[in-house]
C-alpha cells in the first residue's frame, strides 16, 4: 500500500471515459452534416451534431472543473494544461498565418502579375488575358470585369473599407473596434491582477467589463458586415478584396465570439461557484491568453486589412 | 518525489470486453488501436494500389475508365499518408514515449482517446463518397485548385481533412506535453532517447502545418461553394497561390512521415550492432535543422509553375542544404554499424534496408532539387519513384522494423524469426522490383497520373506490377506473423534483445498495463 502523500504526488491518470468517443461521433455528424448542408442535402445532421458537440464539450469541461475542485490536479497536471493551451494557441496562430499569407501573396504577387508584371514572358497575362486590368489594391474592378464589364460574374465592390478622409475618422468602425478590443485586453489584465490579490469583487467586475467589450466588438463587427452588404456593395463575392476581407475578419470574429464565451464561462465559475484562488486559476488564465492572442490578430488585421 | 518503487493495487488492469477499447484512457490501448487502424488502412490503400498496378500492367485501358483510375490514385495517396503512415507513427508514439521517458501515461489521456476516434470518423466521411453520386475525389492527393474546386463531393473531402487535422493537432499537443512535462527525474533533454526526440520535433512540425492545411481546404471550400476568388484569376486570385499554401504544409508533411523513422532506425541499429549510437547529439541537431529547413523549401514542388529566377535558385539551394543534415544521419548510422558485433534479426534487416533504400530516395530527391533538371523530371514517374523510395522502404519499412523490434515488449511473445526474415526478403525484393523500374520510365518521360501509357514503357511497367503484387501479398504474411505473436510464441525476457538499452526494456514483457506510476530515477 502506498502512503497518502504519495497519492497526491502521483500524476492523475483518469479512469476510462465514454466522453471522447461520443465527442468523436458528434464530430462525425458535424463534418458529414456540414458537407450535406453545403451540398444541399439537408441540415438536420449538422444541427444534431452541433448540439452533441456543444453538449459533450460542456460536460467534459464540467468534469475537468470538478476534478480540479477535488484537488486531483497536481502542479504537474496543471503544467500539462499550461503547455497544452500554449501549443493550441500556436496552432491557431498558424491557421491565421495561412490566411495572412494568402493576403500578402495576392497583394504583392498575384495582382501585379495579373496586371502585366511577372517573371515569365513579361506582360503575357496582362496583354493577352486581361489587357485592361488595373493592378491596384484594393482591386475595385476584377480582371474579369475589366474584360467583360457588366457581364462579368465576379465583380469588384462598389466601396471598400479603407478610411477615405480623415474627417470620417469618428464614424470609422474599425477604429472603434480597435479601441474596444485593445481596452478589453487591458481590462482582462486588470482582472488578473485583482485575482492575484484575491480581490474577488474587483476580479468579477473587470472580467465582466471584458466580456461586455467582447460582445460589443461582435456587435460592431455585425454592423460593419451589414453596412458592407447593404450599402457598400462589398460582399464575399467581390473578387479577392471581398474574399480576403471577409475571410480574415470573419475568422477573427468567430474567434472573438469563442474567446468571449470562454471568458464568460470563467466569469460564471467565479461569480456563481466561487471557483479559483489567488494561486490556482488556470481556467481563467487560459481564457485570458486566448484573449490576448485574439487581440494580437486584430492588430495585424487592423494594419494589413484596414490601413495599409 | 519518492524514488522507491512501490507495488500498488489501486489501479485495476484493463476492463473486459469491447468497452475497454472504446473508452480507454490507457496509452498502450490507444497505441494498439492506432496501430490496428493503420494496418487496416494500409490494406485498404494497398488494395487500391493493386488496382492501379493491375491497370498499368499493360498499355491500354483494361479494368477501369480513367475517372475510376484517378479516384484510386487519389484515395491511395490520401489513405496511405493520413490513414497509414501517420497513425502508425502516432500509435508507436503512444506505446513508446511514456515508457521511454518514464511517465505513467500520456499527459492528457482522454484527449488521447479522442485523437484516435476522430480518425475513423474522418475516414468514414472520406470513404462514404464512394457511395455517392459523383464518387470519390479524383484530383490527386495534392488536390490542386481549380481542378479540385470543380469536383463533386469536395465538401466531404474538406471536412474529412479538417477532422484528421484536429486529430493530428491534438495528438501532437499530447506528445509535446508528455515529453516536456512528464520525463522522469534525471532524464535531461539530451539524455532523451532518439525516438522521443524525433517525435518532439515531428509534433512541433504537425502543430505548425496542420492548421495551414486546414486553411488551404477552407479556402478551397469557399471557392467551390461560396463564390470567393482565392484561386480564381477572374476575381484577382491565383491558382498558384493554392500550390504555395499546400506545399507549405506538404513539404514539412513529408518530414513528418520520416523523422520518427529516423528515431526508430537509430534505436534498432544501435541495439543490433551492440554499440551506443554514434553521434547521439549530432543526430538531435540534424533533426532540428531538417525541421527548420523544411519550412523554406516548399517551392521545389513547383519549379515549373513560373516563379521568378531568384525564387527558383533560392528553393533549389535551400533544398540541397537539407542533404547535409540528412547525410550526417546516414553517416552516423553507418559509423554505428562499423565494427559492431552485428546480428541480423528481422528488425535489423529492415533497419539496414531502410538506410540503404532511403538513401537512394534521398539521392533521387537531390536530382529533383536541381531546378533545370526538374523541368524534365517533374510530373513523371521519376518523382513517383523518388517518393516511394523514401516512403515505402523508408517510412513503411521503419514502421515494420519497429513492430518487430517492440512486439515482444508489447505481447510478451517472440515473433517467428524465420517467418520474419521471409517477410523481410519478400518485401525487400518486392519493393525494389516495383519502384526501381519507375526511375527508368520516368527518365524516359512517362507522365504520372494517367491510366494509359505509350508502348515504349510497357516492359518496365509489367515488371513493376509484378513487384507490386509480390509486395502486396507479402504483407499478408506480416499480418499472420503479428497475430501469431499476439497469441503464442517463445516467452520474451524483459530485456528482449541483449543490446537493447532504455527504460522500456527495464519493465516486464509484456509491459504491465500501467508502467512508471512512480517515476524511475534516471542515472548518469
Ligand atoms: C534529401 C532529401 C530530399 C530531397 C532533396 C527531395 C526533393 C524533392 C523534390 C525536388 C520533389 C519535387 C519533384 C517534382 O515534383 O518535380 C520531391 C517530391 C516529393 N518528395 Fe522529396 N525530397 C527529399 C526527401 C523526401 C522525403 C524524406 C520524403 C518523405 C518521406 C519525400 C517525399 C516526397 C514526396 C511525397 C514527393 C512528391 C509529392 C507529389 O508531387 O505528389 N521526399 N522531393
Ligand atoms: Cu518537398
Amino acid at each position: 500500500m502506498e502512503s497518502k502523500s504519495n497519492i497526491h504526488q502521483k500524476y492523475y491518470v483518469p479512469e476510462q471515459s465514454s466522453i471522447p468517443i461520443i465527442f468523436a461521433f458528434a464530430a462525425l455528424l458535424v463534418g458529414f452534416g456540414a458537407a450535406n448542408a453545403i451540398t444541399g442535402n439537408g441540415t438536420i445532421m449538422l444541427w444534431v451534431g452541433m448540439i452533441a458537440v456543444v453538449g459533450t464539450l460542456a460536460f467534459w469541461w464540467s468534469i475537468i472543473t470538478k476534478e480540479s475542485q477535488a484537488g486531483l490536479d497536481t502542479p504537474q497536471l496543471n503544467n500539462s494544461y499550461v503547455y497544452g493551451m500554449a501549443w493550441f494557441i500556436f496552432s491557431e496562430v498558424m491557421f491565421f498565418f495561412a490566411f495572412f499569407g494568402a493576403l500578402f501573396y495576392i497583394r504583392n504577387i498575384a495582382i501585379p502579375w495579373l496586371g502585366g508584371e511577372g517573371p515569365t514572358a513579361k506582360g503575357l497575362a496582362g496583354e493577352l488575358l486581361w489587357p485592361d486590368f488595373e493592378p491596384t489594391w484594393p482591386p475595385m474592378i476584377t480582371p474579369e470585369q475589366s474584360l467583360l464589364g457588366e457581364n462579368a460574374v465576379t465583380k469588384g465592390p462598389a466601396e471598400n473599407m479603407y478610411l477615405h478622409s480623415i474627417r470620417d475618422l469618428g464614424t470609422w468602425l474599425p477604429l472603434w473596434n480597435t479601441i474596444v478590443l485593445l481596452s478589453s485586453s487591458a481590462t482582462v489584465h486588470v482582472a488578473h491582477l485583482a485575482l492575484k490579490e484575491n480581490n474577488r469583487k474587483r476580479f468579477n467586475f473587470w472580467l465582466g467589463i471584458t466580456v461586455a467589450l467582447a460582445f460589443i466588438f461582435v456587435i460592431l463587427q455585425a454592423v460593419e458586415y451589414y453596412e458592407a452588404y447593404a450599402h457598400l456593395g462589398l460582399t464575399l463575392n467581390s473578387g479577392v478584396y471581398g474574399t480576403t476581407f471577409f475571410m480574415l475578419t470573419g475568422f477573427h470574429g468567430m474567434h472573438v465570439l469563442i474567446g468571449g464565451i470562454f471568458l464568460l464561462t470563467q466569469l460564471m465559475r467565479s461569480a456563481n461557484y466561487n471557483h479559483f484562488t489567488d494561486k490556482e486559476h488556470f481556467g481563467f488564465e487560459a481564457a485570458s491568453w486566448y484573449w490576448h492572442f485574439v487581440d494580437v490578430v486584430w492588430v495585424c488585421l487592423f494594419f494589413f486589412v484596414y490601413i495599409l | 518525489m519518492s524514488a522507491v518503487i512501490e507495488k500498488h493495487d489501486h489501479h485495476h488492469g484493463p476492463q473486459k470486453g469491447v468497452l475497454r477499447w472504446l473508452f480507454t484512457t490507457n496509452h498502450k490501448d490507444i497505441g494498439t488501436l492506432y496501430l490496428w487502424f493503420s494496418f487496416l488502412m494500409f490494406l485498404t490503400g494497398g488494395a487500391m494500389a493493386m488496382g492501379i498496378r493491375a491497370e498499368l500492367f499493360e498499355p491500354g485501358l483494361q479494368l477501369m475508365d480513367p475517372i475510376r483510375y484517378n479516384q484510386l490514385v487519389t484515395m491511395h495517396g490520401l489513405i496511405m499518408i493520413f490513414g497509414g503512415v501517420m497513425p502508425a507513427f502516432v500509435g508507436l508514439a503512444n506505446w513508446l514515449i511514456p515508457m521511454q521517458v518514464g511517465a505513467p501515461d500520456m499527459a492528457l489521456p482522454r484527449m488521447n482517446n479522442l485523437s484516435f476516434w476522430l480518425l475513423p470518423a474522418a475516414f468514414t466521411i472520406l470513404l462514404s463518397t464512394a457511395f455517392m453520386e459523383g464518387g470519390m475525389p479524383g484530383f490527386g492527393w495534392t488536390f490542386y485548385a481549380p481542378l479540385s474546386t470543380n469536383y463533386p463531393n469536395i465538401a466531404y473531402f474538406v471536412f474529412a481533412i479538417h477532422i484528421m487535422g484536429i486529430s493530428s493537432i491534438m495528438g501532437s499537443i499530447n506528445v509535446i506535453v508528455t515529453i516536456m512535462n512528464m520525463r522522469a527525474p534525471g532524464m535531461t533533454l539530451m539524455k532523451m532517447p532518439l525516438f522521443v526526440w524525433s517525435w518532439l520535433i515531428t509534433a512541433y512540425l504537425l502543430i505548425a502545418v496542420m492548421p495551414v492545411l486546414a486553411g488551404a481546404v477552407t479556402m478551397l471550400l469557399m471557392d467551390a461553394y461560396f463564390g470567393t476568388s482565392f484561386f480564381d484569376a477572374a476575381g484577382g486570385g491565383d491558382p498558384v497561390l493554392f500550390q504555395h499554401i499546400f506545399w507549405f504544409f506538404g513539404h514539412p508533411e513529408v518530414y513528418i512521415m520520416i523523422l520518427p523513422a529516423f528515431g526508430i532506425t537509430s534505436h534498432i541499429i544501435s541495439t543490433f550492432s551492440r554499440k551506443p549510437l554514434f553521434g547521439h547529439s549530432s543526430m538531435v541537431y540534424a533533426m532540428v535543422s531538417i525541421a527548420v529547413l523544411s519550412f523554406v523549401v516548399w517551392a521545389h514542388h513547383m519549379f515549373t509553375v513560373g516563379m521568378p529566377l531568384a525564387a527558383e535558385l533560392f528553393f533549389m539551394w535551400a533544398t540541397m542544404v537539407i542533404a547535409i543534415p540528412t547525410g550526417v544521419k546516414v553517416f552516423n548510422w553507418v559509423a554505428t554499424i562499423f565494427k559492431g558485433s552485428i546480428t541480423y534479426e528481422t528488425p535489423m534487416l529492415f533497419a539496414i534496408a531502410f538506410v540503404v533504400l532511403f538513401t537512394i530516395g534521398g539521392f533521387s530527391g537531390l536530382m529533383l532539387a536541381i531546378t533545370p533538371a526538374d523541368f524534365q523530371y517533374h510530373d513523371t514517374y521519376f518523382v513517383v519513384a523518388h517518393f516511394h523510395y523514401v516512403l515505402v522502404p523508408g517510412a513503411v519499412f521503419s514502421i515494420m522494423a519497429a513492430v518487430y523490434y517492440w512486439l515482444p515488449k508489447w505481447t510478451g511473445n517472440m515473433y517467428d524469426e524465420k517467418m520474419g526474415k521471409l517477410h523481410f526478403w519478400l518485401s525487400f525484393i518486392g519493393v525494389n522490383v516495383t519502384f526501381f523500374p519507375q526511375h527508368f520510365v520516368g527518365l524516359a518521360g512517362m507522365p504520372r497520373r494517367y491510366a494509359d501509357y505509350a508502348l515504349q514503357f510497357a516492359e518496365w511497367n509489367a515488371v513493376s506490377s509484378v513487384g507490386a503484387f509480390l509486395f502486396g501479398l507479402s504483407q499478408l504474411l506480416f499480418l499472420y506473423i503479428v497475430v501469431k505473436a499476439v497469441f503464442a510464441g517463445k516467452k520474451a525476457t524483459a530485456q528482449v534483445w541483449d543490446g537493447a538499452r532504455g527504460l522500456e526494456w527495464t519493465v516486464d514483457s509484456p509491459a504491465p498495463y500501467h508502467t512508471f506510476e512512480i517515476p524511475p530515477k534516471v542515472k548518469g
